[in-house]
């Protein structure tokens, strides 16, 4: 990882560290900040429709009108404004940090690009659609605006007329420019629209709501701000007086003090060079990917277990190509497979039980065959002495996982502990390869490969299928989510559990069978 | 969830909107110094063809097709408009606007804009748009009281006598 992405992901790891002391991990605001960003959309959508039925669309009429709605409507067009303008801004907080988020984690490259490059140009509509709606208020900072604007536009070598001609003084403003920014207004923010449903078309469950207690707080403080300080309007536009001091929007306007200082040309070229970049940068270095997931006919029994699970949409259930007696068959899109090895998790064939035929599923990693994994797991076992030994299986983008091994504690590090099937762990306790068995994951929300982590969690549960085997018991597996960099944490929860697992009961067949009994008739 | 880690939360949203409010608002930029206040020279203007038009003779204007004889044949590209203004004496802008269009055969633009001291002050603008003219064809001059904060325009329309102070 470069520098700079291990820098971004040193001060997020210490901010995100500083919100999992009041937030649960799953509502920690870092680990949702796409989600956030869908939620302040609509938040600002539904404020503009509602001040836009107030809102009068002819120059002279605009300031006025909203003025109308601050003083008349201090109970719902107060708080709707505030809310239109703080959630914007608050729009722009949560992409921001989305991207340099995703960045550090480098959540960017390999079939990851797609939404990298997509969510690139939504950054300028964003800021289309948030500087066009400063102009429709006609207050100074709406002549600021649109005079700089209009004068940097004009550097472009598009404009026959210059732009800034509409603004001269009060004698050259017409109706007509300001229509056009009312409807770009309205169009960017659809336009937007689409580009982010663009955006997360490559991921299998996208994440588009944050959890209810995250968007019932953040609601709440923007109407608690649009309370106790209120958007207002600055004084009206007057063409006939400069704009000296103005009050800036900082998150939409931070580029235009430059235009004082950098030639308008200069600007758009370092813009467009930098959107470039940014749009490159999933290909800077561009990423080894390793193979992708390879399915296995003969052992393919078309369940689609592997298809639900997938966080990348990478599989799909196909139409039988062998002519075995199943309806469908798991096809692999190696495009969008990033072979974090959830779908071999999922397989039910993925039982290091079978004895008969070699232990080949209905779809694995090539890079890593269940089949290795089996074998390490059986060698780690097969080392560990003392009491108490515990294997643990984690994710390999835990740092120092490796740190917890010992005589008595082994570890095995996957590509997402989704690739895990319930059943090794059952095998583990069943073999006596271990006495407990940890199963180590990304913090809440937060699985590098996106849903390793509640797919796990589910199956452990006995919520998801594949599901862990009634007859272990609960007390012999600990599942642990942490944070990447949490390597004391992991060691406390480590010794714990092993010093708890002298009183768990053991695993036995009469168990299991009471157990499934128990099930059935229940 | 323990109650504490509900409190917590009470700052952290408190940051959140804090954050939002101030740079939502704050802090405030200076444009222009209020006490200076702002001319702006802008207008549009197309000046003479490069090659004056020519009267078609009779024999030519039979060969071309019905639909496309013109009497006269002009060629499409303008002169550059050369413009020139003074403020109490001294040259702050001189220029060969060259026309727009792929063909210059479009107006020449102007767009400037100076930031002078609150005050009188004399300006005198020239434009020069013919082939044949030495000098300027056009010249204005005025004094004129700026008040701080004034935006004060010296726009160009031929078809009104030239530039026009507002």
């Amino acid at each position: 990882m470069s520098p700079v992405k291990t820098l971004f992901r040193r001060v997020f790891e210490r901010v995100e560290a500083g919100f999992d002391l009041a937030f649960p991990a799953t509502l920690n605001p870092f680990r949702q900040l796409g989600a956030l960003g869908w939620f302040f959309y609509w938040i600002v959508a539904v404020s503009g429709i509602y001040l836009y039925i107030f809102f009068d669309t002819g120059i002279t009429r605009a300031y006025e009108s909203i003025e109308w709605i601050m003083n008349e409507q201090w109970y719902a067009g107060q708080v709707m404004r505030g809310l239109h303008r703080y959630a914007s801004d608050a729009l722009v907080i949560v992409i921001i940090l989305h991207l340099l988020r995703e960045f550090s984690l480098d959540r960017m490259r390999g079939t990851r690009w797609f939404a990298w490059f997509t969510g690139v140009p939504l950054l300028w509509f964003l800021y289309a659609a948030g500087i066009s709606g400063y102009w429709l208020v006609w207050d100074v900072l709406a002549q600021y605006i649109a005079i700089a604007t209009t004068e940097w536009l004009d550097t472009l070598p598009f404009f026959g007329e210059p732009t800034a001609g509409n603004f001269l003084n009060s004698a050259a403003l017409s109706n007509r420019f300001f229509t056009l920014m009312v409807f770009i207004h309205i169009a960017v923010p659809l336009i937007m629209l689409f580009l982010m449903w663009v955006h997360i078309q490559r991921y299998a469950r996208p994440r588009m709501n944050p959890p209810r207690e995250l968007a019932a707080g953040s609601l709440l403080a923007l109407v608690v701000l649009s309370l106790v300080f209120p958007a207002v309007s600055q004084a009206p536009a007057n063409l006939d007086r400069v704009v000296a001091v103005v009050d800036f929007d900082w998150f939409y306007l931070a580029a235009y003090p430059l235009l004082d200082v950098v030639p308008g040309g200069q600007l758009w070229l370092i813009l467009i060079v930098g959107t470039a970049f940014l749009a490159a940068l999933p290909w800077l270095p561009p990423l080894r990917k390793p193979a992708p997931a390879l399915v296995d006919l003969e052992n393919c029994n078309g369940c689609g277990r592997c298809a639900d699970d997938c966080p990348f949409d990478a599989i799909e259930m196909g139409p039988r190509t062998d002519g075995a007696s199943y309806d469908t068959e798991a096809v692999v899109n190696p495009t969008n497979c990033v072979s974090c090895g959830i779908c071999a998790g999922a397989c039910p064939t993925s039982t290091p039980h079978r004895r008969a035929t070699s232990l080949v599923p209905g779809i694995e990693l090539p890079g890593y065959p269940i089949a290795t994994l089996r074998d390490q797991t059986r060698a780690a076992g097969q080392a560990l002495t003392g009491e108490n030994r515990v294997m643990v299986f984690g994710c390999e983008r835990t740092r120092r996982l490796e740190a917890l091994s010992g005589s008595s504690v082994a570890t095995i590090a996957l590509p997402c502990v989704g690739m895990l099937p319930p059943s090794f762990i059952d095998w583990v306790l069943a073999r006596d390869l271990a006495d407990g068995v940890m199963v180590s994951g990304c913090a809440g929300g937060d699985c590098y490969q996106r849903l390793g982590q509640n797919w796990t969690h589910q199956r452990v549960a006995r919520e998801r299928d594949p599901y862990l085997r009634a007859r272990v018991p609960d007390q012999r597996v600990q599942v642990l989510w942490t944070r990447v960099e949490q390597t004391r944490v992991r060691e406390r929860a480590v010794a714990q559990f092993r010093n708890e697992l002298p009183d768990a009961p053991p695993l036995t067949r009469r168990a299991a069978r009471t157990a499934m009994e128990g099930s059935t008739s229940g | 969830m323990a109650s504490w880690r509900y409190l917590l939360q009470i700052p952290a949203y408190a940051v959140f909107i804090g954050v939002v409010g101030y740079f939502s608002i704050a802090p405030e930029y200076q444009h222009v110094d209020p006490e200076l206040a702002m001319i702006r020279l802008a207008f549009s203007h197309a000046a003479e063809r490069v090659e004056p038009c020519r009267e078609l003779s009779p024999a030519e204007l039979a060969a071309l097709p019905p639909n496309m004889r013109q009497p006269k044949a002009c060629g499409r590209e303008r002169l550059p408009v050369v413009v020139e203004f003074e403020i109490d004496g001294e040259l702050v802008y001189r220029a060969a606007e060259i026309p727009t269009g792929v063909w210059k055969d479009g107006a020449s633009t102007v767009y400037q804009k100076f930031i002078v001291p609150a005050g009188t002050h004399e300006m005198v603008v020239r434009l020069r748009d013919k082939r044949d003219t030495e000098g300027f064809d056009y010249e204005e001059s005025a004094t004129v009281a700026l008040a701080p904060g004034q935006n004060f325009v010296i726009g160009f329309r031929a078809e009104t006598g030239g530039f026009k102070f507002q």
